[in-house]
């Protein structure tokens, strides 16, 4: 391989090869959805959020009245970013976590493996589904098959849907019962990790948890990065359970960004209100996305980097 | 022999707690089937996963819907919105993904580092200005806002996912093709495209998933009765009844999730292999 590659280098120094002019016509129909799907779009957006865009009415700009508005007098808007962030915190790092703890369980040699990992995916298929979120919504109802099971060892009735103290953290159990798909990544990440490291440290008289934290973390850190921006990212962006499910509320404890971004853009048609709300969303995964590269150097370990 | 008892009762413990939390993952799903056959006065107080009786008169009853069309009509309107967005994405991509993995040409890099950017740009910035673009193109209603940004591979996850697998198939073979006189697209076609199978296979698999699953997209879009899709059906199904059967609501839900199911239980290799190539999202 690295031979015929130099060998080409050799014969075509700098100048691009003929041959390899097809390629923009390959390229074509992406480039027009990136122009006409994506960078339009995006800068649409970004413009609109600076103005009082109606779907009927016209388009004034206002300057950054529409931000101010959301940071100063709107009320929803900080029920909304609260819940957005509560979301996020309680979702990502425990469906990670679970993902991890439970590849790692698996990570093993024994018979029936394969459907086993089959079994756990299952949840992950129905993603953000309309099905399994009115499924959720009638199991925690408050005489629902799961307060009624609760109630067998003495506990609640808990109002899963009616008290704001619950409401969203049934929401985000929704989501997490869905770690499958990151657990299936995960398992293919540890499968990886050589063995030779292991036994290596087991010569050094490395305990299970010095071998977790010093071979088996670092070396699925980059799938662990990735997952983590990937899930963030949707988490942000959330709406179909709240919707379904609680509408936002009790008392807009479920109001996430997402359905609000909804409701004003096409249930009270403020286009250009809602543009704002899509770039706050935006501007959170920046700095999420940001801050988890910078930091990316102190703990995601490349094996062939520089490369 | 007390280490090889003691190695048996580990591996005896890890299986259980291995079924004990399979069990807990797949209860809703079991539940949800069982529901199907219950009255509400079965389902509500009671933890009894099997029903009185097996009668398919709730399923009967979903099917019909709530208004003018049935569940037939809302699942050939799905069939019809995700089979072409799928064929569609996996075409787009392909050429996209041979585009960048196969070629040397100006402006490479920064294009392929806009293409992984565009990962993580949000739907959400970018959906009221779509759907102005789509307002003025008279598509709202339709199903082009799901044909079109397939037909333009504007999901970057599907190029990138084939250019990882594309990595894995050796230039030798595209090479020795061309050398043979191929063009490159005849090259792409007949020779790439048979070892890439297994890689459109997995791509084609989560792009219907994620299409057929989607919520948000088909409530904006579309907004009459006789395009309406499963999802939306079942939302309307929903919250167009004053107390809710939620039998009958269980049995279309259930019927909703089977395709799915039922694809994944066929080509659950690829679902599992295209997760851990590439790194899915989801």
């Amino acid at each position: 391989m690295l031979k015929t590659a130099e060998g080409r280098k050799k014969k075509q120094p700098a100048a691009y090869r003929k041959r390899d002019q097809v390629a923009y016509l390959y390229l074509l129909p992406w480039l027009a959805g990136l122009i006409v799907l994506q960078i339009f779009p995006f800068i649409s957006s970004f413009y609109y959020s600076f103005t009082d865009y109606k779907v009927n009415g016209g388009m004034h700009w206002v300057g950054l009245q529409n931000y101010i508005k959301l940071f100063t007098t709107d009320r929803d808007f900080k029920s909304s970013l609260k819940a957005t962030i509560l979301y996020t915190v309680y979702t990502v790092p425990l469906k990670l976590t679970m993902a991890l703890a439970i590849a790692m369980f698996l990570n093993r040699d024994i018979k029936g493996i394969n459907l086993i990992r089959t079994l756990y995916y299952i949840p992950s298929l129905f993603g953000g589904s309309v099905a399994v979120a009115v499924l959720w919504r009638l199991m925690f109802l408050d005489n629902g098959v799961v307060n009624t099971l609760l109630s067998k060892v003495g506990i609640g009735p808990i109002q899963f849907w009616g008290d704001p103290k619950y409401a969203l953290k049934t929401i985000c159990s929704l989501e997490i019962w869905q770690f499958g798909s990151s657990m299936v990544m995960f398992l293919a990440a540890l499968k990886n990790v050589p063995r030779v490291l292991y036994e290596a440290s087991e010569i050094d008289g490395a305990g299970k948890i010095a071998k977790f934290v010093h071979i088996t973390l670092p070396q699925i850190s980059p799938i662990i990065f990735f997952t983590l921006i990937m899930q963030t990212i949707q988490a942000l962006q959330n709406f179909t359970s709240a919707f379904v499910i609680t509408q936002g509320g009790p008392m807009k404890s479920t109001y996430v960004l997402g359905m609000m971004l909804y409701k004003e853009g096409f249930a009270f048609f403020n286009m250009g209100y809602a543009s704002s709300i899509s770039w706050v969303i935006f501007a959170m995964i920046v700095v999420v996305t940001l801050t988890l590269f910078r930091s990316s150097s102190a703990w995601v370990f490349y094996e062939d980097e520089g490369k | 022999m007390k280490k090889v008892k003691n190695k048996m009762l580990k591996n005896i413990l890890s299986y259980l707690m291995i079924v004990l939390i399979g069990a807990i993952l797949l209860y809703p799903i079991i539940w949800m089937f069982f529901a199907a056959f219950k009255t509400n006065e079965e389902i509500y107080g009671s933890v009894k996963l099997l029903p009185k009786s097996y009668g398919f008169q709730n399923f009967i009853d979903g099917w019909k819907g709530s208004g003018v069309y049935t569940y037939g009509h809302y699942f050939k309107n799905t069939f019809i919105l995700v089979i072409p967005t799928t064929l569609f994405t996996l075409i787009s991509s392909t050429l996209a993904a041979y585009g960048f993995q196969r070629f040397r040409f100006r402006g490479k890099n920064v294009l392929f580092a806009v293409m992984i950017a565009l990962l993580m740009l949000p739907n959400s910035v970018l959906m009221i200005p779509r759907y102005t673009l789509y307002t003025k193109l008279n598509w709202i209603n339709t199903y082009m806002p799901f044909y079109v940004p397939g037909m333009l591979a504007s999901n970057s996850f599907f190029i990138y996912m084939l250019i990882q697998f594309l990595h894995g198939i050796p230039r030798e073979l595209d090479e020795s093709a061309e050398i043979d006189g191929c063009s490159t697209f005849r090259t792409l076609v007949q020779v790439i495209l048979p070892l890439m199978k297994p890689a459109l296979f997995s791509a084609g698999l989560f792009q219907f998933m994620w299409t057929y699953n989607d919520y948000l997209n088909q409530l904006i879009f579309i907004n009459s009765g006789e395009k309406y899709t499963i999802s939306l059906a079942l939302r309307l199904s929903l919250d167009s009844e004053a107390i809710v059967n939620w039998g009958k609501i269980m049995a279309v839900s259930f019927i909703a999730v089977l395709p799915l199911m039922l694809l994944f239980f066929v080509a659950q290799k690829y679902f599992v292999e295209g997760i851990a190539t590439s790194g899915l999202k989801g």
